[in-house]
């Protein structure tokens, strides 16, 4: 007769409350793990999406995300010559905002030449930018669909592909353009503001200018030996891709990382202190009951179990509908919310830990009870 | 109204004392109680608040720790000199004693017949026969038509009943009943004395039951009273 199972059937509803609202608590917990780990991903996703080992940016920064950077275009070419380099592409970054559907929507507007690294990892709809103006690459998240045309500076782009995921460490949703365009939508002045330029006599700056030129080199390369050659140009910084997501990861995002990550700890602490108390007042409402048990002969092991597999029941199915509750809506966080088998695992390990020393708690209690309290009333 | 009395009793109390604190705060609850009791007889603790009883219940229960003293429980020395001769005193009392409450004390998660057949499972029963057994003893207290009955539907007397029949299911032959009547009427109060009395002589068993309630002291075959911890014969 299995004592713990028979107790939860009496009061299967309240034990199910009880779960219920231990699974909302632990789902809180999974997404904060989430949003944490999407933090990261997101940071780490625009410098991954053009698949790079080589960020060449100018020099005395730590760009183009963490600072800010400016260089010629023309360095493309000098970069694309240097031993152990297959290709190179020219890329610019920038924030923009742009009306939608009578809002603002705020995107990350990346440039980049068609035929080189810097373009959008995958089209998930429509096709790749085809032409040298005008066409736009957007990602899902930032709600434009195929077709659709949005005004951003002074010109009008069209929607011909949709990507998934390209979004910056800020939630922007990333939309890829071409160099050109990008170039002008960041440095060409407005016509006011170039003619009171020409008519200082100042010649107004170069539009072929970008954030950073990125490369990829040959397998056999070693990234950092061809940083080391290019930092020997005293004008420029070469950054490996592995320093770049350092960079992002560690710096960029930290704060926010570290504020979240501490968030979610102390959310654990919380949830280990509630599991602890619900268990422990589990236990001293049985208090009675356990004394009867003693009484009538019932073993410690027969009342350690029933403790012990009351508590690992609630943590279970609490941990259950918490984690499912939490994969069934995580696409409807308004960022992107990353939950991986492992992150799910050592949550549940770590319930399942926090129940077993709760119950220990209980089980102490319970040993404790003088059977003689079952005498009288 | 007393039964045969056999020769070897199956409670018997040589010299059982017991204090609580030392020095000033020293209370003796129990001195120097001896007492034998025998197969089919029904016994009462008689006494004031704080006089002792439950005291005594609990040292023949096994469930508290007398200063002094020696006790045999069913022909089995198991206090000698103030200390237990046995270590597994839970498993002495699953296979020795029956314990009937006040307030009955069934497990409310468990349905009548699963009260009584946890103490037979306890004991090592397999849980089909556990349950025959309890079915059957919970139809010769003529309460089989609850057996499904989870404590909470149960009436006073059926609960007391069911609680009965958890206190025979191993067959002890030692019941020791704190005042089992305390929560029933008159009537009820004497259909379960009668009941405890039928018991006392069908199974050879000895009843020690610790009560105030005056209706139901023409039950009992002797009544001793305590008072500061002395027991007289009544």
């Amino acid at each position: 007769m299995n004592l713990a199972y028979r107790d939860i059937r009496h009061k299967l509803g309240r034990f199910l409350l009880t779960c219920v609202g231990l699974g909302l608590l632990l789902g809180v917990v999974l997404a904060m793990i989430g949003i944490y780990r999407g933090l990261v991903v997101d940071a780490l996703t625009i410098a991954r999406a053009p698949a790079v080992d080589l960020w060449v940016v100018e020099a005395n920064t730590r760009g183009p995300f963490a600072e800010a950077s400016r260089i010629s275009g023309d360095l493309r070419e000098a970069v694309a010559r240097i031993a152990g380099v297959t290709a190179a592409g020219s890329i610019t970054y920038q924030t923009v905002e742009a009306e939608h559907q009578g809002g603002k929507l705020r995107l990350y507007v990346i440039g980049y030449e068609l035929t080189r690294p810097g373009g959008p990892p995958e089209i998930a709809e429509g096709r790749d930018i085809a032409r040298s103006h005008y066409e736009m690459a957007a990602d899902r998240s930032s709600g434009l669909t195929l077709g659709e045309r949005i005004r951003i500076g002074r010109r009008t782009f069209t929607v011909v592909g949709l990507t998934r995921n390209q979004v910056n460490s800020g939630g922007d949703p990333a939309v890829y353009i071409t160099l050109a365009d990008a170039q002008k939508l960041q440095f060409e002045l407005a016509p006011p503001a170039a003619r009171v330029q020409l008519a200082r006599g100042t010649s107004s700056s170069s539009l072929n200018t970008v954030n950073a030129v990125v490369a990829r080199l040959h397998p056999n390369a070693s990234p950092d030996a061809t940083a080391a050659t290019i930092r020997r140009w005293k004008h420029l910084a070469a950054i490996t891709q592995d320093d770049q997501e350092l960079i992002l990861s560690r710096s960029l995002v930290d704060r926010a990382r570290r504020q979240i990550g501490l968030f979610t700890s102390l959310l654990l602490v919380v949830s280990a202190v509630i599991i602890a108390l619900i268990i422990y007042t589990m236990t001293m409402e049985k208090l009675k009951q356990i004394a009867t048990l003693k009484l009538i002969g019932a073993p410690d092991r027969t009342i350690i179990g029933m403790i012990v597999q009351q508590a690992m029941a609630l943590g279970l199915i609490g941990f259950a509908i918490g984690a499912t509750l939490i994969i069934g809506i995580k696409d409807y966080f308004p960022r992107r919310v990353v939950l991986e088998p492992d992150n799910v695992a050592v949550l549940g390990v770590i319930v399942f830990v926090v129940c077993l020393l709760s119950s220990g708690l209980g089980v102490r209690a319970a040993l404790r009870v003088d059977p003689a309290t079952a005498l009288g009333g | 109204m007393a039964e045969q009395e056999s020769d070897t009793p199956l409670v018997r109390l040589d010299g059982i004392s017991k204090h609580f604190g030392e020095g000033e705060t020293r209370v003796d609850a129990l001195r120097d109680v001896s007492l034998e009791v025998f197969p089919r007889q029904v016994v009462a603790l008689l006494g004031p608040s704080g006089s002792g009883k439950t005291t005594l219940l609990n040292i023949i229960g096994c469930i508290l720790d007398p200063s002094a003293g020696a006790m045999e429980l069913d022909g089995e020395l198991v206090l000698h000199e103030g200390q237990w001769q046995r270590s597994d005193l839970r498993r002495l009392r699953l296979e020795k004693i029956g314990f009937i409450f006040q307030f009955h004390n069934l497990l409310p998660f468990l349905d009548a017949t699963d009260n009584v057949a946890v103490v037979l499972q306890l004991a090592g029963a397999d849980s089909g026969t556990a349950r025959r057994r309890a079915g059957d003893l919970l139809d010769d207290l003529e309460i089989g038509h609850r057996k499904y009955a989870m404590p909470a539907k149960l009436s006073g007397g059926e609960a007391q009943r069911v609680a009965i029949a958890r206190a025979l299911a191993n067959s002890p032959r030692i019941i020791l009943a704190d005042e089992p009547t305390a929560a029933l009427d008159s009537k009820r109060a004497g259909i379960v004395m009668d009941l405890l009395r039928n018991l006392a002589v069908e199974r050879d068993a000895a009843i020690i039951a610790v009560t105030h309630d005056e209706k139901i002291f023409d039950r009992f075959d002797r009544i001793f009273h305590l008072r500061d911890g002395r027991l007289a014969d009544a």
